[in-house]
């Protein structure tokens, strides 16, 4: 008996904690909307009536999901590894320039997804060769490769890849390689599915093979995994080269399953801020795969909400991103539960 | 051919300030032990309110104080999370970066009613103290120099050097001699945001006179890695620091050359900054050695 209630209390403990961070993120968003001189109420009213008040409402909010979902897991994985991999930012830069590229190619979009992976694989290599021969800290390769991604994608989306019929964006996923809608005239595709599967199958990796094994194990003392007989080098490049897969299939289904535009737009505006998106969405996810389905799908609901509240109350859409920041600091307060508890016993 | 080299070395003295501010404060906090990788969102969130007290009063030297102010609360929150209830050094960082892309953000068109950019009004920046046809010196180089060897001189000559380089390298002798270590540790992590929190107003209302969303591109963790170089040194962050900014005057100098941005695209010569630093970094490493307890909680037994 004893043994279950502990089980259930470790499960409980970590959402427990999300929620309360996420109720933190709320209340002092409220805060500053009142300080700058807007209606906290109206604001989230708005808010939440578009993410969640309608069929289009929850269509926006599950297509806003999708590539927060896979960027998540690349960190996830990383996590789990033992490492701080931020580098998603800029693979889905590259997975997104991959998919269009291969999609001219070959007009098909088994093609363009096949493009993410490897650009994912590629641009993920740097960092984990770095980390492991040359004792690189991940979290400064990554964000340095992070900005040579910025700058060189930005050469190829006004250079090579401008489309010549419409200055405001690159070449266009042709229609044949383009992901089916979920649900007619909304943004919703197959790529929502995608992201699901991916993040079952990084469960799935994670908790149900050797490999994911062995990712947790020099994730969870290095010394003692190597002890056993594991490789923690081994599983440093891995879990690298999974994540770098999930952050390329991000940019690839980002061009390839978001209507209208079918391509990258002017200053990346339609690929940029994911990577860092993903973060928070796999923090407050507890670095579970099941659990940032949950926390992407919120953070997408903060997304599509964002430009009603806009229209609706006349507060900035980049508010939501200062709630989403403040969730992400409350997070990394340890025993939040705990210290909550504290306070309402006394 | 002189009238080049003088505008490199002033652009380069330009550009180094914010990297030697925030490494310099980065070698404290990390010689106590305290690793934080949000001076990237403290550059940021300091530029932009750096930035609002300089116009609110009308005194870029209160814009400045006002972004070490933005920087030492930051660095309270950091210190708060890591040393006090002995969480995680990396996650708050992180957090803290995320915050600032949002407050950043929001802020621009919060205070100035403006979409992703504001240019700060040229009176109310900080005016250089050389003028030459080549460009200017900012005071604030002459400041940085000073923060450097003073700081560099109360870590390896004086008792409370002696006392956070301690709780950093063996926290449980210190604490047997009676240091408090998480008064030290609290102390030097929030005198590394503060530092960092001065550099960011810098970028706003001295260097670059303008805040926007990536106003800080990257050089909170090119001090990481300058910090890394130095290996924990303020004079050799310093001299680090000067190559780091060579590398970044020249990316924007190449960019406003016609002859060059015409057969070299300036997003390649953009990418130089961050592609030394990699190369630095992978070239130093081993042959420095990090505090013994850098980034590890202290938990008394």
């Amino acid at each position: 008996m004893k043994a279950d209630r502990s089980m259930i209390s470790s499960f409980i403990k970590p959402i427990m904690e999300s929620l309360i961070a996420v109720a933190i993120g709320v209340l002092i968003g409220a805060i500053v909307l009142k300080f700058s001189g807007y209606s906290p109420i109206k604001a989230y009213v708005a808010l939440v009536k578009g993410a969640v008040g309608s069929a289009y409402g929850w269509s926006m909010t599950l297509s806003a999901a999708t590539p927060i979902i896979l960027t998540a897991l690349t960190f996830a994985i990383s996590a789990r590894t033992g490492i701080f991999n931020i580098g998603a930012e800029g693979t889905v830069y590259f997975g997104a320039i991959a998919a269009i590229v291969f999609t001219n190619m070959f007009a098909n979009p088994i093609w363009g997804l096949i493009g993410g992976i490897m650009a994912g694989i590629l641009w993920a290599l740097p960092a984990a060769l770095l980390k492991v021969y040359r004792g690189v800290h991940e979290v400064i390769s990554t964000i340095m490769l992070n900005w040579i991604a910025f700058f060189t994608a930005l050469y190829l989306v006004l250079g090579p890849l401008a489309n010549p019929n419409d200055p405001n964006k690159t070449l266009e996923v042709p229609a044949s390689a383009r992901l089916p809608l979920l649900m007619r005239g909304s943004e919703l595709s197959l790529a929502f599915i995608i992201a699901i599967a991916a993040a079952i199958i990084t469960y799935y990796i994670l908790w149900h093979t050797v490999l994911g094994f062995e990712l947790r194990a020099s994730g969870y003392n290095e010394r003692a995994a190597r002890y056993g007989g594991i490789n923690p080098k081994k599983a440093i490049i891995w879990s690298f080269l999974i994540g770098g897969i999930m952050s390329g299939i991000a940019g690839a289904t980002e061009v390839m399953g978001r209507p209208p535009s079918y391509a990258i737009s002017q200053g990346m505006a339609n690929i940029y801020g994911y990577g860092f998106d993903g973060i928070g969405v796999s923090l407050v996810g507890r670095n579970h795969p099941i659990g940032i389905i949950f926390s992407g799908i919120f953070f997408g609901a903060l997304k599509a909400g964002a430009t009603y509240m806009q229209i609706d109350a006349g507060v900035p859409l980049e508010m939501v991103k200062v709630v989403q920041g403040i969730i992400v600091v409350a997070v990394a307060v340890p025993g939040l539960w705990d210290l909550v508890k504290k306070v309402v016993r006394r | 051919m002189i009238d080049m080299i003088i505008s490199i070395l002033l652009g380069s003295l330009t550009a180094m300030v914010p990297i030697v501010l925030t490494s310099t404060g980065a070698v404290v906090s990390e010689r106590a032990g305290v690793v934080n990788i949000g001076y990237e969102g403290i550059l940021l969130m300091s530029a932009l309110f750096g930035a609002m007290f300089a116009e609110m009063s009308g005194s870029p030297w209160i814009g400045l104080l006002g972004g070490a102010f933005v920087g030492m609360l930051l660095g309270m929150l950091h210190g708060a999370i890591t040393v006090y209830m002995k969480g995680d050094h990396i996650i708050p960082g992180i957090g803290i970066n995320i915050l600032a892309l949002g407050v950043v953000a929001f802020g621009i068109t919060a205070i100035w009613g403006t979409a992703g950019q504001h240019q700060v009004p040229s009176n109310i920046r900080i005016q250089p103290i050389i003028n030459t046809p080549y460009g200017g010196l900012s005071p604030m180089v002459l400041i940085t120099f000073v923060i450097v060897f003073l700081t560099h001189w109360v870590l390896f000559r004086t008792p409370l050097g002696l006392r956070i380089r301690a709780v950093g390298e063996n926290p449980e002798a210190a604490d047997a001699l009676g240091v408090n270590v998480e008064r030290y540790r609290f102390l030097a992590t929030v005198y590394g945001a503060t530092l960092a929190g001065l550099g960011g107003a810098y970028l706003s209302v001295d260097w670059l006179g303008v805040v926007t969303k990536e106003i800080s591109s990257g050089r909170g963790f090119i001090a990481l890695a300058n910090m890394v170089f130095s290996g924990w040194n303020p004079i050799r962050a310093l001299i680090g620091g000067f190559i780091f900014g060579f590398f970044d005057n020249l990316s924007v100098w190449v960019r406003t050359n016609p002859a060059i941005s015409q057969v070299v695209p300036w997003q390649f010569v953009a990418t130089l900054p961050y592609i030394v630093t990699i190369i630095i970094v992978a070239g130093i490493i081993g042959k420095v050695r990090p505090p013994k307890w850098d980034g590890r909680p202290y938990k008394r037994e």
